[in-house]
């Protein structure tokens, strides 16, 4: 196992003009952390990304790999390996020609470069394929090619720009454990941007949610996913419900909260026992209903107006069959679901 | 016609005909040269009356235009090394640099070759003057270079601008510099740009006479300058000649690089 380095992004600020892609971040990553920037397009992901390679340089700010400043070092001194988004494979060299180019760069004995790239293409499942010239690779191939390309040289941080995006649904889905597995092996510290959700669910340690050039919530991916703390968070991470204090009541009668909750789609009931008497309780009208196979999705019109999305799975879902639209519905929630978001008046 | 009936005889041989034509058109003022260069008579007729190689003779025989040979390839193999680096950083430059500042600079670097030829060799004169350049081969290198960049410039700009550019930030980050990147990265990759420009190069510099008439002095006079004062002073088939064998090498080369172009 190599050994990977923590990485610090201290109040790093980058404007373009008047556009500020890079609002003060700062963020801690620990050593063998794998770390997912998600955010929209124009979020700063990338952006942050590309500074922590050396091709964007911050106006203000520090870059620290464990206790070096690299903020002006040069891409090429960094020790990075970076898979990019379209792979950016060397099209005029086999798929051994790049494997071995970064040791090639770093004046590696021949035979030992020769054997490190037919190693590291075994690890990423490519063995056999040495030969092969780029244009005669699979997208998926050209994505392990990328991968072993960034690894093999044993770099201390691993970089990784919507590596996945350009592959199709299943294949993505293979390449998420894969890349993680890989990740696992290498213990290296890695920091993966991307747009999905899902996919920075499923690979994170942590996920640092990016909005307008700002990070928004760093945190576990469950922790984002159930206590998200700001409305933004709250709802790019799925179907979320953000409803005014006054619209839910405590089944117990307690008071409820006095802000804004936020209550997941899949977190609803339609059963009031099988939610604590410490739940919460909406009661609406039924707007529309569909079957999504494994589940219905109810649309709730509550009295203040506001429409939710609740969201039963078919097995629990006996009765949804029947529901008609018009009729009075109560969705309950238990209250380990049920999130204030501090700050936040629906 | 030719849209509804496109496989007829009628639009076939109307289409053949009409592209014969521009081909005569284009082909033939150089064509026309090479009759009279095996010409035996001492003046330039046509059709010549008896043939010979006297001419070609002549031109291997005289010490005057064998320098004039030498000098104009050696100029030309000059004008083309130092163009066409010089050519490919500014290409990468400009279109690195983008906005307004790339487009300026790019105007600036196509000047040379908007620029009346005769406007540039008589201030490139002052210039070279005020250095004591004048009547040297490296003045008349500055000339042709300059000439040159514009024309490398057209040539690799489009190529530059198709490059995928994560492939250097790549190569950056696998520990490449800059110099490690352009070269083991780039140039490979443009091969075919370079070669057409370092062609494009040669060419322009083989084929310049006004900077030369004006800067070249008599030992190191190109073979343009020499034929258009020997063409002024007498009218004999030795500039048929040459022209034929000019013809005959540019017409070589220029195949060899396309061939090797397409294998």
């Amino acid at each position: 196992m190599m050994k990977s380095l923590p990485i610090t992004i201290d109040s790093v600020r980058k404007t373009y003009g008047s556009y500020v892609a890079l609002d003060d971040v700062s963020l801690d990553i620990q050593a063998g952390e794998f770390l997912t920037l998600l955010g929209p397009s124009g979020s700063g992901k990338t952006t942050l990304l590309m500074a922590l390679a050396g091709f964007v340089r911050p106006d203000s700010g520090k870059l620290l790999l464990d206790d070096r400043d690299i903020t002006r070092l040069a891409p090429n001194k960094r020790d990075i390996g970076i898979v990019f988004q379209n792979y950016a494979l060397f099209p005029h060299m086999n798929v051994l020609a790049n494997v071995e180019y970064p040791l090639v760069l770093r004046k590696t004995p021949k035979a030992e470069a020769r054997q490190r790239a037919l190693d590291t293409l075994v690890r990423v499942k490519l063995e056999g394929l040495a030969e092969r010239n780029i244009a005669a690779l699979s997208g998926g191939q050209r994505q392990r090619v990328a991968l072993a390309r960034a690894i093999v040289f044993e770099p201390r941080v691993m970089l990784m720009d919507e590596p996945l995006s350009a592959l199709d649904k299943n294949l993505r889905e293979t390449m998420q454990y894969e890349i993680r597995r890989l990740h696992d092996d290498l213990g290296i510290t890695t920091i993966y941007v991307t747009h999905d959700q899902r996919e920075a669910l499923i690979m994170s340690d942590r996920i640092a949610v990016m909005n307008s050039g700002r990070i928004q919530q760093i945190d576990t991916p469950q922790r984002i996913y159930d206590r998200p703390s700001t409305r933004f968070v709250a709802e790019f991470m799925g179907e979320a419900n953000i409803v005014a204090p006054g619209s839910a009541r405590r089944i117990d009668g307690a008071d409820a909260s006095r802000e804004a909750l936020m209550i997941r789609a899949e977190c609803f009931h339609l059963d009031a026992k099988l939610v604590g008497p410490d739940g919460v309780a909406l009661e609406g009208t039924l707007r529309a209903k569909a079957f999504r196979g494994e589940n219905w999705l109810l649309t709730l019109a509550l009295d203040g107006g506001q429409e939710i999305l609740v969201c039963i799975p078919a097995a629990l879902a006996s009765g949804c069959a029947e529901l008609a639209a018009g009729q009075r519905v109560t969705a309950y929630a238990p209250a380990a679901k049920v999130h204030a978001i501090p700050g936040v008046v629906a | 016609m030719l849209e509804a009936y496109p496989d007829s005889r009628l639009a076939r041989i109307l289409l053949w005909s009409f592209c014969a034509l521009v081909m005569a058109f284009l082909m033939l003022p150089t064509l026309v040269v090479v009759p009279l260069s095996f010409s035996a008579s001492n003046l330039l007729e046509f059709p010549p009356r008896a043939y010979s190689l006297r001419w070609y003779e002549t031109f291997f025989g005289s010490a005057t235009w064998m320098a004039a040979l030498r000098t104009s390839l050696i100029l030309g193999t000059l004008t083309a090394m130092i163009t066409v680096p010089l050519g490919l950083l500014a290409g990468i430059s400009i279109n690195r640099l983008g906005g307004k500042a790339a487009v300026t600079i790019q105007g600036v670097l196509l000047t040379p070759s908007i620029v009346p030829g005769i406007l540039l060799a008589i201030g490139l004169f002052f210039v070279l003057a005020a250095q004591r350049l004048v009547g040297t081969l490296f003045g008349v290198l500055v000339g042709h270079v300059v000439l040159a960049i514009p024309v490398a410039c057209i040539v690799l700009l489009p190529a530059l601008a198709r490059f995928d550019w994560n492939q250097v930030q790549a190569a950056r980050s696998l520990g490449a510099n800059w110099a490690r990147a352009i070269g083991g990265i780039i140039i490979p990759q443009l091969q075919i740009s370079l070669l057409s420009a370092t062609l494009m190069a040669f060419l322009t510099s083989l084929d310049e006479s006004v900077i030369s008439i004006f800067v070249a002095s008599g030992q190191n006079s190109t073979l343009p300058k020499l034929m258009f004062l020997s063409l002024r002073d007498q009218i004999d088939p030795t500039i048929a000649a040459i022209s034929t064998l000019w013809t005959v090498i540019v017409v070589v080369v220029v195949l060899v690089v396309t061939l090797r172009q397409k294998s």
